[in-house]
């Protein structure tokens, strides 16, 4: 389940245009993150593979079929979608919610709640919560069950839209482990967008830098981007320019580890130096499969 | 036409009655209700049983509140006060609604901020929470000049002049240009009143003028309001 | 004390058949419950099916906002001596009431689906719901109350307004009202605004318990109790026939 934009553009009636000119393969059974300020087209980009939003030229095409000939419900029901807020239906149980896509391709209630609750298991939800309300579960537990009900139909692409923009740090942080693990497991097709770097850095076997108007400012894994910024804006938004990412060793006698300080030397970081001898990773930062590469002009 | 531009004398004295009838409601209602509001916003129990009792006053039918009125005051029927009274009762019923969430519109963060900074009690309701309600209440202010102007043209059912003796009178006559002048007049009237409202509030409230309003504010004032005069 | 001699003229069961030779308590009521039946059917023909496709669509909702506020302006009264000056018979009137009860259900209508979270609609649609779903399984659910709220309103206009028609020569509780007074009979008009005070009352008792029930469960009134919600649900109105504001 490869998904490709062709030269798609999205211009609204009042004029303004959106994206201007896109195109980009996302690698089935992989994160694609698309990363960008607010205003750079991300999400409307994310919408138009499930049809949210149709582009004005070009096209989106899944596995090489293009979405503009599936009828949109359809097309809909087979790509799990996942939002910020969750966007759970507050009158429905939890159950219900994770058991809304199954029912709606007409799986029998009783067989889609069984399931349902399976579903709950898979990313970390006590199967108590079931018959509780949206409104009565934290934010955390809110966007497991949207992952949960993105995930029920089983579908072979996920779209995830700044699923973990509202809420807090620590509970940030579990659902993105929880998130990788999840796609250790099952290899959906995701695509995900946020406007934190990090978080891209975290989940993106490629990552996706987008400047306003949906322009690609840089593609490919995050080492690459992060190795070879590709322009003064990427070494920008990704903290090089002013020093964040260049990490300093300083000195210091306590135990085995060395303080990391970045370019403006404020600590950063701990690494592991038994006996003054760093520990060095093996054949990268993760393993990750990345087919897009891009120019590795200017240097950090 | 001819019949308006003759009696232009009445429609002008009936407009003047109307406006008299109706200023006193309008003007006191306001006052009654800025507290009570205020109160409801503090405390959900008042709030619980301040809204029940405005909704049902508001459930009375204007027919049986203005006969009901003299009953319970020991006025003659035909005593104006009686419908000054009834619009009253209406008018806090709605006011007191608009109020309490005029004062709830109120960010708890302004409020806190501004205790940080060391405003008393007293200072802080004159100073910060009744200017940032001020869009609010007006809004309500406004219905409730509207749908006063409109209700108080019961008072001709029981024989107290009004615009709504245009009615009654042209109804009986089967007079159709009759009911029609009092239709108008009570529309012009109640347009006038909402415009000097509106004027009001830009003299009392100039950074509103321009700016856009607090979401909840705008929420508040941006729920459309389905009722209608009743009576 | 004209209370107490008002309470007695209701309580008396021959008032009940007939009063001065005329329709007794009984036969108002029914024609007074009938009509406004009648025009509270006709009243959500029309008003819900538009107030619904201006809430799902967003279309001409700033004809209806119009339509609200004027109506609010409208005297009941002079719309009635109009639009009666000019028919008389029944099916008539019944139209100039259903004019009256349309504004707020249209209003209520249409709130309702708007003060829904747009999110929770987006996000239904994405999952791959049809707007038929849309509007049935979430929309409808969601703005019962609002919706119910608005029927409310509509209501009590139409049995306010039918008690005005005595004056107008149908048969209604405001003939007693209207009747007592011309004939200086206190004790009847008293016990004519009494018995409308307790029919509009009883009524509107009756439909706020259908709000009550139709808010879906899980949408709490009032707070929930997380407060991790970076938005709050549409909170049920706490069963106003006016939700000014909010």
């Amino acid at each position: 389940m490869s998904i490709e934009f062709r030269h798609v553009r999205k211009t609204y009636p009042d004029g303004t245009t959106a994206v201007e000119d896109f195109s980009v393969t996302i690698p089935s059974h992989s994160t694609t993150v698309f990363v960008g300020s607010s205003g750079c087209g991300k999400t409307t980009l994310l919408r138009m593979i499930n049809r949210m939003v149709d582009p004005s030229e070009g096209e989106v095409l899944i596995d090489g079929e293009p979405v503009s000939g599936i009828e949109p419900v359809a097309l809909r029901r087979r790509i799990g979608y996942v939002m910020q807020n969750s966007g759970l239906l507050p009158h429905r149980t939890v159950l219900d919610n994770v058991a809304t896509v199954p029912v709606l391709t007409g799986t029998p209630k009783a067989k889609a709640r069984q399931e349902a609750l399976a579903q709950l298991d898979r990313v970390g939800l006590d199967r108590s919560l079931a018959n509780r309300y949206p409104g009565q579960l934290s934010g955390g537990q809110q966007q497991r069950v949207g992952v949960a009900r993105g995930l029920a139909a089983d579908p072979n692409i996920l779209l995830m839209d700044e699923p973990f923009g509202a809420v807090d740090p620590i509970v940030r942080d579990e659902l993105q482990q929880e998130l990788l693990r999840l796609q250790r497991e099952l290899g959906k097709t995701t695509v995900f967008v946020t406007h934190d770097i990090d978080e891209a850095f975290l989940l993106g076997s490629q990552v996706v830098i987008l400047q306003r108007g949906g322009i690609i400012a840089q593609i490919g894994s995050p080492a690459e981007i992060l190795a070879h910024p590709a322009s003064d804006f990427v070494a920008d938004f990704v903290g090089a320019k002013r020093g964040k990412r260049r990490l300093t060793a300083e000195e210091r006698s306590a135990g085995d580890d060395v303080l990391l300080v970045d370019a403006g030397g404020y600590p950063a970081g701990v690494i592991s130096a038994p006996d003054g001898r760093l520990i060095l990773a093996g054949a990268g930062p993760k393993s990750r499969s990345v087919s897009n590469k891009t120019d590795q002009a200017g240097d950090a | 036409m001819a019949w308006v531009l003759d009696h232009l004398d009445l429609v002008w004295s009936l407009t003047l009655t109307h406006v008299g009838l109706c200023v006193p409601p309008i003007v006191l209602g306001f006052v009654i209700s800025v507290p009570l509001g205020y109160w409801a916003s503090r405390s959900s129990a008042a709030r619980s049983v301040l809204l029940t009792a405005g909704n049902i006053a508001y459930t009375i039918p204007g027919i049986a509140l203005v006969v009901l009125v003299p009953v319970v005051l020991g006025l003659p029927i035909l005593n104006p006060l009686n419908v000054v009274v009834a619009l009253l009762l209406y008018a806090v019923a709605i006011m007191v609604r608009s109020a309490a969430d005029a004062f709830a519109s109120v960010a708890a963060e302004v409020r806190q901020s501004a205790t940080a900074q060391g405003f008393a009690a007293t200072q802080l309701f004159w100073r910060v929470e009744l200017p940032l309600a001020g869009p609010v209440l007006l809004a309500g202010v406004r219905v409730v000049s509207v749908s006063t102007i409109s209700l108080a043209t019961v008072a001709a059912l029981v024989g107290i002049p009004s615009l709504g003796s245009f009615f009654t009178d042209g109804f009986q006559r089967n007079f159709a240009v009759e009911t029609l002048t009092g239709l108008v007049a009570v529309l012009v009237v109640a347009a006038v009143f909402d415009l000097i409202l509106g004027g009001l509030g830009r003299l009392l409230m100039p950074w509103n003028r321009r700016r856009r309003l607090s979401s909840s504010a705008a929420k508040a004032l941006s729920q459309p309001i389905p009722t209608t005069g009743r009576f | 004390m004209l209370f107490v001699q008002a309470i007695q003229w209701i309580l008396d069961g021959s008032h009940w058949s007939v009063v001065n030779f005329q329709a007794g308590i009984a036969q108002e009521l029914a024609d007074h419950l009938w009509i406004s039946f009648v025009a509270v059917v006709f009243t959500a023909a029309v008003a819900l099916p538009i107030g619904l496709f201006i809430g799902h669509t967003g279309k001409g909702r700033a004809g209806a906002v119009v339509i609200a506020n004027v109506a609010r302006a409208v005297p009941t009264l002079g719309l009635l001596s109009v639009l009666l000056v000019m028919w008389l018979a029944f099916p008539p009137t019944v139209l100039v009431f259903v004019l009256l009860g349309v504004p707020p259900l249209l209003a209520g209508a249409y709130a309702g689906l708007e003060s829904i979270d747009r999110q929770t609609i987006d996000a239904a649609r994405a999952v791959g719901m049809t707007e038929r779903q849309i509007l049935f399984q979430v929309e409808l659910p969601l703005a019962a109350p609002l919706i119910l709220g608005g029927l409310r309103s509509s209501t009590l206009q139409i049995i306010a307004s039918v008690a005005l028609v005595s004056n107008f020569g149908i048969n209604s509780l405001g003939d007693f009202i209207l009747g007592g007074l011309a004939a200086n009979d206190f004790v009847q008009m008293t016990a004519g605004a009494i018995l409308v005070t307790v029919l509009a009352l009883l009524v509107d008792g009756v439909l706020a318990v259908l709000q009550r029930l139709a808010a879906p469960r899980g949408v709490s009134r009032g707070r929930g109790p997380s407060t991790a919600r970076v938005r709050r649900l549409p909170v049920a109105p706490r069963g106003a026939p006016i939700p000014e504001g909010k």
